[in-house]
């Protein structure tokens, strides 16, 4: 299960990279919201993986991470998550003010003179 | 001592709280908003000097207050801490944030929705971020402050301002990520987020975890750096904070320094001198990249011709200076970096104001609002008199004309703040300045003869320091006899009162520097020092415990870890 995380996260990181770098602003927000997921899962991939383990404590059950996935890392995903919507929402709003006050969609607000 | 605890959470619930009554009153009532703006700003303040106040009072062991915001131990618990750095930088939050909203009150507030409750979140967000004492916590209170600082760079609107803003967002968006890739880093290696605990679990780390450790760290630190304005990744600062309208960017002043924060604490507190392998981890990196900032914000100058964008990259040259001398690691260059980072803040924050007067007077096609990035300076040839004006006293007697109030007021704020910025005596900026060359040539102090002779990254750092001081001295020469030795007819600004008295009172507060340097100097070495042994910082943290509840008597035994 590792290496499948880690290729997700790889290609979430590189395709985020890569089109946040290109000149359009949807092209722009794309990148953020994919590199943003890959940093969601980056950060739950720190919590140790498991299948089938639960974050809350069970009657019967010994207390340690051996039979409990970290709750901690889910707890700063679920923030991270709402941070970075909110964000990207933000993101939006100046995105579309830029295009209606350059009327480009261009992130320099103009075109590039070819 | 309880009730002083009990304060260290007040910056940021009252800055939270009156933002939500801002939120409630809507868009009308203007005037009551900004009244109860600067009140709650200046209690803010007040309650600031108290906090700072009581941390002085303090021995040197035990001048650290810790709060528990959810009465749970450190380690497990978010920790509020205020020691003498976060409450110097609380401090001059205050200050800052009440020179701007005083400035915006007299205009600039009406230039669009929401600016009160904007400028409460960014001082929460400001005051939470110096606070902190939890990894994530803080990344929680940059979001808070960025995202305010969104809206406040786009205040007025305008092209130029979405142009600028849409640059500033997207990188600040890709440097929260970093920050989050680098936290759960070195969550995963340490099991940790608390500062302090952080600190105590460093130095055990296994030898085979410590390069992933030493990644996290490093890309947490691009994170702070970025917003620091370190060179190369400080391309978006100077058109954002030049675009931005004046009193935003006044606020701003403080906003790269809380990067230098970050740096600073978590630096000193994670890789101090007792982390083992660790120690000092990435000094060289701060030194050499404060240095290639330095110079070229320094040539950049040479180059600007609006004074706001002069006084974004003296933003970017206080920044060089600072970041590369913490990097040495040595008490005393802390100590004069944190001098230097007083009297600049309180600089910087006036020039942005005044910048706005000066350029005021001007016509605003004169020079455009977008970058003058491809041209270079025009000459001075501007100083020939028009036709029509006779200044030859061969002919005719110059007839004396009476200054106006404005523009000497004006020149005078300006001579003072490029004094204070270029470093010349005899106000404080010459004081810090002094203060770093002194500490690079005695590290250990006056008369104790240094153990080896000075680097060459420190002979770098001072001919820097001297160079970038000229450099300043040049640009800020040209701009001062363009705008105001310029023999031509224009009318006098028209000034408001509570746009004179912010830079007044902080251009008063860096002249108060120059001739009482003494109190404050021995208040930045005790910080310095205190932050050279994080221990007293970390057996406070760890050593706090919670207040036991009515009911929870009987189970606080079985609940010790």
């Amino acid at each position: 299960m590792e290496e499948v995380i880690a290729i997700a996260i790889g290609v979430l990181a590189a395709s985020g990279v890569w089109l946040v770098l290109r000149p359009r602003t949807y092209q722009v927000i794309m990148g953020l919201c994919l590199l943003s997921y890959g940093v969601n899962l980056f950060i739950f991939s720190m919590g140790s993986l498991f299948i089938g383990k639960e974050p809350i404590i069970k009657e019967g059950v010994p207390q340690d991470l051996l039979n409990y996935t970290d709750p901690l890392p889910q707890a700063l995903v679920l923030t991270a998550i709402v941070i970075s919507f909110a964000m990207t929402a933000l993101f939006l709003v100046v995105m579309l003010a830029s295009r209606g006050l350059t009327g480009t969609d261009h992130v320099d607000g103009r075109e590039t003179s070819e | 001592m309880s009730v002083m605890n009990q304060l260290i959470i007040a910056p940021i619930l009252l800055p939270l709280l009156t933002a939500s009554i801002m939120m409630l009153l809507g868009e009308k009532h203007r005037p009551l908003k900004a009244r109860i703006n600067l009140l709650s700003s200046l209690l803010g303040l007040g309650i600031a000097v108290a906090l700072l106040v009581w941390v002085q009072d303090q021995g040197q062991a035990s001048a650290i207050g810790v709060y528990l915001p959810g009465n749970w131990p450190a380690p497990f618990g978010i920790v509020l801490v205020v020691d003498r750095l976060s409450a110097l930088m609380l401090v001059l939050t205050g200050v800052v944030g009440v020179s701007a909203l005083l400035f915006a009150l007299a205009r600039w507030d009406r230039a669009g929705a929401s600016f009160h409750a904007l400028f409460q979140i960014q001082l929460m967000g400001l005051y939470g971020a110096f606070l902190t004492a939890d990894l994530f916590n803080l990344f929680v209170f940059f979001e808070v402050m960025l995202a305010a600082s969104y809206g406040m760079v786009l205040h007025g609107s305008g092209r130029a301002r979405v142009k600028a803003g849409l640059h500033y967002i997207a990188i600040n968006l890709v440097a929260s990520s970093l920050f989050l890739v680098g936290a759960a880093m070195l969550y995963g290696v340490t099991g940790t987020l608390n500062m302090a605990d952080l600190a105590l679990k460093i130095p055990l780390v296994p030898e085979a975890d410590r390069g992933l450790l030493h990644a996290g760290a490093a890309i947490l630190a691009i994170a702070f750096l970025a917003k620091a304005g370190i060179w190369p990744l400080n391309f978006w600062l100077v058109p954002a904070y030049s675009a931005a309208s004046a009193p935003v960017a006044a606020l701003f002043a403080i906003m790269t320094k809380v990067g230098f924060y970050t740096v600073l604490r978590l630096w000193s507190l994670l890789f101090s001198g007792q982390a083992g392998a660790s120690a000092f981890f990435g000094g060289d990196w701060l030194v050499y990249g404060g240095l290639a900032t330095l110079a070229v914000a320094a040539v950049s100058m040479l180059a600007a011709q609006r004074l706001e964008r002069m006084a974004s990259l003296s933003i970017l040259v206080s920044a060089g200076i600072l970041l590369s001398a913490i990097g040495f690691g040595q008490t005393a260059l802390t100590a004069g970096a944190l001098f230097y980072l007083v009297s600049s803040t309180l600089a910087l924050c006036a020039l942005f104001l005044l910048a706005e007067l000066i350029e005021r007077s001007r016509s605003a096609n004169e020079i455009p609002l977008d970058d003058d990035g491809d041209a270079l300076p025009s000459p001075l040839e501007s100083l020939q008199p028009p036709k029509g004006i006779n200044l030859d006293d061969e002919q005719k007697a110059v007839i004396g004309q009476v200054i106006p109030w404005t523009m000497a007021f004006l020149g005078l704020s300006f001579i003072a703040c490029a004094l204070l910025i270029i470093g010349m005596p005899p106000l404080s900026g010459f004081i810090g300045k002094l203060s770093l060359i002194s500490a690079l040539f005695n590290p250990q102090g006056l008369g104790v003869t240094p153990e080896q002779p000075l680097s060459l990254a420190g002979w770098t750092l001072l001919a820097l320091l001297i160079l970038s001081g000229l450099a300043s001295l040049i640009a800020m020469t040209r701009v001062g006899i363009q705008r105001f030795w310029t023999p031509q007819e224009r009318p006098s600004p028209l000034l408001r009162r509570n746009e004179c008295i912010p830079i007044v009172v902080l251009l008063g507060l860096c002249i108060l520097l120059s001739i009482q340097a003494e109190p404050l100097l021995r208040y930045t070495n005790d910080t310095a020092a205190a932050l050279k042994n994080p221990e007293h910082y970390v057996s406070a943290v760890i050593s706090t415990r919670p207040i036991p509840g009515p009911t929870s008597l009987n189970i606080t035994g079985q609940v010790q870890p």
